[in-house]
């Protein structure tokens, strides 16, 4: 009986180890930036003390950190912690306190993790930075268009994401633009006489850039000859998908979906001696960058993304080395996404009249007119002089990038 | 043509269904629970493989090896630590604690190793030379395809002889009868179900190296949900029948396939459920199983 009761003990006490384990990833990040918010606050009344103290904002991340859409959850918290700590190292006129919890990709989660954040803030003005993903996004920002907090997102790009509110804001494109911007760059080159589409039909992200994609090859009169979809980013086997693309006589193959079933596709489709031309979204950047994929697989592969971690800029090349330094691996878009979002919240707050003393709902409606007013504008890693429209959706260009010899090179 | 290539499709999907659906089979007929860690463990048997051939440079036949080693260890560890202290507990709880450690195995395995997709390095080739061709140019079998399906009946026959002959086996059959009485029998209740765990995770350990093989991609995810197509194979051939999950696992591969092929890509799953609903009307016990009516 006791051994019994030992084991159990044990069991429990590993399980919640684990849990704490799981918690302490966005706990020890967030304590990272200086937790400098008491001694602003209290001199913050006062406000005659001139530009020496700085005003702190508090910005409560969302996304997955766990569960199966970790891996861009992770980037994006790491993108902006690293923006964090460069903009409080600059002692500039506003500190940034960030905090990062995790929603697993779950709308109910991520709405959980949103009133955590908003019990972290009682004492500073908060805003939001998130959600990751488009479900959990869509979520959320429906509270913070009731509790008016600003919302910037990294790289939830539905339109229904911003559709109607005005507090919400996107850095990454909206999924029909790119759609478009896909059909438009193909038809303007003369790139292929078929075109093939294969798409996740589960995924609100991958399917607004294909229903774009298809309307707009309708427009321009492509011929489409072969739409193909699949349910879920588990799915394995594609090789259906790519026999009807084949046998369809698809010479150009339209893959706007994340990397991970894309390598899978690649790899099939070379399997069956299948070598149409791919092109890919921003979702599929961070390919070449997994452990083990055979980068001659992508060779020629086609992708629009606003980033790309071999650019040479000053800029670029500090975050990548940093973010490398921190994480081991390479950033991708959504690691870049996060690191423009803390700069641009940041320039916005230090361009703000009359910051001292407002709280969040000020705060939001502040940003939120600064941000759609199309004046205000930020440089970034993933784009220069990017401005926002009133509706919450960015603009910036996509920049084109074809594979070569593993390494991504201009194709605009 | 077509119509043989998605038939080779469907038959090497679900000889790697099979193959899990034999472990999940296994424990469930022995040990008359539903394991939902199986699938994680399958995770992470892929993983150590991966781990053993990448950075300590092992061949492939010492990864797959060490990778049934450090499962079957695993899953003996699962079953002495959760499981074990359950045994008089209601059937509930001690699925619940299934789920509870699958999702200890994923997050574990994500602060281990990671959240980001690896890239499994196969262990037998992939490309145009390692295939059989059966018609030049048009019709062809991966090895990983031959490979598994071998691995999956040998697997099969190894394991009905072994529950059938030998006196481990003998054991263990008492034990999925009725475990109060084995034990007055002077059964060792507690060994036998931990030998069943441990044939039962190496199979998992097995299956995961095979079943990234052939799709070559790695996440701490990557077993949940072959794990539950593997479970509704293993219902569909009739639970606790050992040929079952091995019928059921082809068929749920083959049935995927051709719904994807012939009826639509976005309705296969339902097509595929759709079948098992049809089955277990007529079949209450699934193909092979036994149904035994309760005698009131």
């Amino acid at each position: 009986m006791k051994k019994k009761d030992l084991a159990a003990l044990l069991m429990a006490g590993a399980m919640c180890f684990g849990l704490l384990a799981g918690c302490s990833n966005s706990g020890d990040k967030a304590s990272g930036a200086p937790a400098s918010d008491a001694g602003a606050q209290e001199s913050a009344p006062g406000g005659s003390q001139g530009s020496g103290d700085a005003v702190t904002i508090k910005v409560g991340g969302i996304g997955p950190i766990t569960g199966d859409a970790a891996q861009y959850g992770t980037a994006t918290q790491w993108g902006a912690e690293i923006a964090v700590d460069e903009i409080n190292a600059l002692n500039g006129p506003v500190k940034l306190e960030f905090r990062y919890e995790d929603d697993t990709n779950v709308a109910d989660t991520a709405v959980s993790a949103y009133n955590a954040l908003k019990d972290w803030a009682k004492d500073a003005p908060l805003v939001i930075y998130g959600t990751t993903t488009t479900a959990p996004c869509v979520a959320v920002s429906a509270e913070t268009f009731n509790d008016r907090y600003f919302q910037l997102t990294p790289s939830a790009s539905s339109p229904d994401v911003v559709a109607g509110k005005d507090n919400v804001f996107q850095m990454c494109f909206t999924d029909p633009y790119l759609g478009t911007a896909g059909a438009e760059y193909l038809n303007s080159k003369g790139l292929g006489t078929k075109y093939g589409i294969i798409y996740n039909n589960g995924d609100p992200y991958s399917t607004g850039i294909a229903e774009a994609f298809i309307t707009k090859a309708g427009e321009l009169g492509m011929e489409l000859v072969a739409t193909q979809t699949y349910p879920d980013d588990k799915t394995t086997d594609y090789t259906v998908q790519l026999n009807a693309c084949k046998d369809a006589g698809a010479d150009v193959v339209f893959l706007p979906i994340y990397y991970t079933p894309a390598s899978l596709i690649l790899a099939q489709a070379k399997q069956m001696s299948y070598a149409p031309l791919f092109i890919g979204g921003d979702g599929m950047d961070g390919m070449l960058d997994m452990e083990g994929f055979d980068k001659s697989l992508a060779e020629g592969l086609l992708l629009m993304t606003p980033f790309s971690a071999g650019a040479e800029d000053e800029r670029t090349q500090s975050f990548v080395k940093k973010y490398q330094e921190a994480h081991g691996i390479l950033p991708n878009q959504f690691a870049a996404d996060g690191y423009d979002c803390m700069y641009a919240i940041y320039e916005a707050c230090c361009e703000l009249e009359g910051l001292e003393g407002m709280d969040s709902a000020a705060l939001c409606d502040a940003l939120s007119a600064k941000f759609g007013g199309g004046e205000f504008s930020v440089d970034g890693l993933t784009g220069k002089g990017m401005t926002w429209k009133d509706t919450g959706e960015i603009d910036k260009s996509p920049l084109i990038f074809k594979v070569e010899n593993g390494a991504y090179v201009d194709a605009q | 043509m077509s119509f043989l290539n998605n038939a080779i499709t469907g038959v090497s999907l679900g000889s790697i269904y099979a193959i899990i659906a034999l472990g999940y089979t296994m424990v469930y007929g022995i040990a008359k629970m539903l394991n939902f860690a199986h699938g994680d463990v399958i995770m992470v048997g892929a993983y150590v493989c991966f781990l053993a051939m990448g950075s300590l440079g092992l061949p492939p036949l010492a990864g797959v090896l060490l990778a049934v080693v450090v499962c079957t260890a695993l899953g003996i560890a699962i079953e002495r630590l959760a499981y074990k202290p359950l045994r008089s507990a209601p059937s509930l709880a001690v699925l619940i604690t299934a789920i509870g450690v699958s999702y200890l195995l994923q997050n574990s395995a994500q602060l281990l190793w990671g959240a980001d997709t690896k890239t499994f390095t196969p262990i037998v080739g992939t490309d145009q030379e390692s295939r059989l061709w059966l018609v030049p140019g048009q019709l062809s079998i991966s090895y990983v395809a031959i490979l598994s399906v071998v691995c999956c009946v040998v697997v099969m026959i190894a394991l009905a002889l072994f529950t059938g002959r030998t006196k481990m086996g003998k054991a263990m059959r008492a034990c999925s009868e009725d475990k109060g009485a084995a034990q007055l029998m002077g059964i060792d209740v507690n060994t036998t179900i931990s030998v069943t765990f441990a044939i039962g995770s190496a199979l998992a350990a097995i299956a995961g190296v095979l079943m990234c093989s052939a799709y070559p991609v790695l996440s701490p995810t990557t077993g949940s949900l072959p794990g539950i197509r593997a479970f509704t194979a293993a219902v569909f051939g009739g639970i606790g029948s050992i040929p079952g999950a091995l019928l059921g696992g082809i068929l749920l591969g083959v049935i995927e396939t051709f719904a994807k092929a012939y009826i639509s890509t976005d309705l296969s799953d339902a097509v595929v459920f759709a079948v098992l609903i049809i089955v277990l009307l007529v079949r209450p016990a699934g193909l092979m199983g036994k149904y035994v009516p309760e005698k009131v």
